[in-house]
């Protein structure tokens, strides 16, 4: 069954994607599913390995369910400081 | 709050200013500033994107942790987002404790983990008009969180 998600993106992935954000129809049942159709449809360069993934504004590991009405966001190698 | 992310120039003398404590013998401060080299390259400005609402509770975790680890009385930190030239602040830390061990152990603990787990990421611009995501190159390096 498909569901809406609502997909952020930072940095690389938002340069690549060509926006900040954008409501996703998708039959993904986790996180890890959801990344790997988006890296095929967009050719993000980064393998999921390399990133992190929050649902909700909380880091989840890869596995997580995402649900009708989520919120992800797919977290690139971080440089802060 | 004691983490905040902020777009405005941090001004570290008002967030000190904020840590007096007749109790505290200890003030460490860490100023992490834009500098004119990084691995060889000229960089001119940097832009730090952030994923806000996380690095903030990400954020405050940090200072949650470092006061059960070390025995200290204040803590802040802020950290910048945007457009950032040579010299600017991108990221303070404060600690107030009795004595300058828990200090200096604290404001070490807080700026390594801000380091190394927040949701915020640097572009460097190049001398010439190139630019790049730092650590986000497709030909190197483990997972976010396992370097430092």
């Amino acid at each position: 069954m498909k569901k809406s998600v609502q997909v952020r993106y930072f940095a690389v992935l938002r340069e690549q994607r060509g926006l900040g954000q954008e409501s996703v129809s998708t039959g993904a049942s986790t996180a890890a599913e959801l990344y790997e159709e988006l890296r095929a449809r967009h050719g993000f360069t980064l393998p999921a390995d390399r990133l992190r993934v929050a649902i909700n504004d909380e880091f989840e590991p890869w596995g997580a369910a995402v649900g009708d009405g989520d919120s992800v966001v797919f977290i690139p190698p971080v440089s802060g400081g | 709050m004691a983490f905040r992310m902020t777009g405005a120039p941090i001004a570290p003398a008002a967030l000190t200013e904020g840590l007096a404590d007749p109790r505290s013998g200890a003030l460490a401060v860490f100023e992490g500033r834009v500098r004119e080299l990084n691995e060889g390259r000229a960089v001119q400005a940097l832009e730090y994107e952030a994923y806000v609402p996380l690095a903030e509770k990400e954020g405050e975790r940090i200072i949650a942790e470092a006061r059960a680890r070390f025995e200290i009385l204040r803590a802040e930190c802020v950290h910048r987002t945007g457009r950032l030239g040579l010299g600017d602040v991108a990221v303070v830390v404060a600690v107030a404790a009795v004595h300058r061990g828990d200090a200096f152990g604290a404001c070490r603990y807080i700026i390594d983990e801000t380091k190394a787990r927040l949701p915020i990421w640097k572009k460097e611009h190049y001398a010439g008009g190139a630019s790049e995501w730092i650590r986000c190159a497709t030909r190197e390096g483990p997972a976010p969180g396992t370097l430092k």
